[in-house]
C-alpha cells in the first residue's frame, strides 16, 4: 500500500481557555487513497485526543464533516489527500460561530431552514381512505434535482452574501422551498413566499454563484435564486 | 450554543480577495461601471442630435478621438464579458424541461448566444454596414 507523509495545518479552539483560535500542525502518515476526513482520525486516534470535529457516515451522505480546506468549504470525506500538495489548512465552515476546533454551531442554518416549511403542504387535505397523491415520472423531475440537498451547509460557507448579511435566508433554505414549491403535491408556495420573496430571500442573493460550486455534487443551490 | 463560541467577522471590503471565484464575481459587477458610463454616452448623443447638425458633428468628432476609442472598446470588452457571464449563468436560470427530461444546459447558452449573433448581425445590416 502506497503512503504519503501528510502535513496539516489545523484550526484550534478551546472555548473555555481560548479568547482566539490558533493552528496546530500535525504531521500524519496516509495511505495515498485516505481523504482529509481519514487523516483527521488518524490524528485523533494517534496523536491528539483532544481534537474535535464531527462526521458519520463517511461516503458524503450525512453532511456532517465539512470544513474549510485550503480555503474552500469541502466534505472532508470526500476530499483526497492525493488531491493536494503541501500543508493542507483545515479550518471550521466560515459564517458560522466555532463552537470548538472544527465543530460550529448550525442553529442559524436550522432555524432558517425551519421558517421555509420544507414539507409537503397538501393543496387539499384528503381521508387516507381516498389513497395516495399520484405524481407522474415528469413531475417528479421538475423538483428531484433540489431534493438532493444534504444539508452539509457548504453552500453556506460559500456564500459571501451569507457571511456578510447574516439576515439573508440562505442557498439551501431557499433551495429547499423552491424543492416543495416545484411539487405537485404542494399547495404551499404563498406561505413559504411570506420568508423566501423577502429581502431576506432571494432579493438578497447576488448571483455569486459559489454555492453552487461548493454543492454541486448534490443540489443546485443557484437555481432557485435565478429563477 | 456553546458557552464562547468564536465569531469570525468577513472583513468586508476585502472579502472578494478569499476566493478567485469571489475575484471573478466581482469583475462582473465592475462590468456594470463601463456599461452604465456607455448608456450616459448614448443619451448626450441624442441630445447632441437633438441640439442640430453641428453639434452633432461635433459629438461624432468627440468619439473619433485616441481617448474616446479606447473607451469604448473597454465598454465593448465589458459588455461582452457581462453578456458572456449571463448567457452562461442561463442554464440554471431558465431550464427547459421537455417530458421527463431537461433540455441540456449547453444548448440553453447556445441558443443566447445564436440570437445573439444574429441580432448583431441585423443590427449592422441597419446601420449600413454590409
Amino acid at each position: 500500500m502506497k503512503e504519503r507523509l501528510v502535513q496539516l495545518e489545523v484550526l484550534r479552539y478551546n472555548p473555555d481557555t481560548d479568547t482566539e483560535a490558533r493552528f496546530q500542525r500535525y504531521e500524519v502518515t496516509c495511505a495515498e487513497e485516505w481523504v482529509v476526513l481519514d487523516a483527521l482520525n488518524k490524528v485523533k486516534a494517534d496523536i491528539d485526543p483532544t481534537l474535535n470535529y464531527r462526521w458519520s457516515c463517511h461516503m458524503a451522505v450525512c453532511g456532517s464533516c465539512g470544513m474549510m480546506i485550503n480555503g474552500e468549504p469541502k466534505l472532508s470525506c470526500h476530499t483526497f489527500l492525493r488531491d493536494y500538495e503541501g500543508v493542507i489548512r483545515v479550518e471550521p465552515l466560515v459564517h458560522f460561530p466555532v463552537e470548538r476546533d472544527l465543530v460550529t454551531a448550525p442553529d442559524d442554518f436550522m432555524e432558517k431552514l425551519k421558517r421555509v416549511k420544507p414539507y409537503i403542504i397538501p393543496k387539499e387535505k384528503k381521508p387516507i381512505s381516498e389513497g395516495e397523491y399520484k405524481q407522474t415520472p415528469a413531475q417528479l423531475m421538475k423538483f428531484r434535482q433540489y431534493s438532493m440537498c444534504i444539508n452539509c451547509m457548504l453552500c453556506y460557507a460559500a456564500c459571501p452574501e451569507y457571511g456578510l448579511t447574516p439576515h439573508f435566508i440562505g442557498p439551501a433554505a431557499l433551495t429547499l422551498a423552491h424543492r416543495y414549491n416545484q411539487d405537485s403535491r404542494d399547495g404551499g408556495r404563498k406561505e413559504r413566499q411570506e420568508v423566501v420573496a423577502t429581502h431576506e430571500g432571494v432579493w438578497e442573493c447576488t448571483f455569486v454563484g459559489a454555492c453552487s460550486e461548493s454543492a454541486r455534487r448534490t443540489s443546485t443551490p443557484r437555481a432557485p435564486c435565478s429563477r | 450554543m456553546s458557552r464562547n463560541p468564536l465569531i469570525r467577522e468577513v472583513p468586508p471590503t476585502s472579502w472578494y480577495f478569499r476566493h478567485p471565484l469571489y475575484l471573478r464575481y466581482m469583475s462582473r459587477e465592475i462590468t456594470s461601471i463601463f456599461i452604465g458610463a456607455y448608456c450616459v454616452l448614448l443619451v448626450v448623443g441624442l441630445q447632441r442630435l437633438a441640439a442640430g447638425p453641428a453639434a452633432w458633428e461635433g459629438f461624432v468628432t468627440a468619439l473619433q478621438s485616441p481617448a474616446s476609442i479606447v473607451f469604448q472598446f473597454l465598454c465593448l470588452v465589458a459588455a461582452f464579458y457581462h453578456a458572456a457571464t449571463w448567457f452562461n449563468a442561463t442554464q440554471k436560470a431558465m431550464p427547459l424541461q421537455i417530458g421527463e427530461d431537461f433540455v441540456p444546459g449547453n444548448v440553453i447558452s447556445g441558443a443566447h448566444y445564436a440570437a445573439w449573433a444574429v441580432l448583431s448581425v441585423v443590427v449592422l445590416f441597419f446601420t449600413g454596414v454590409f
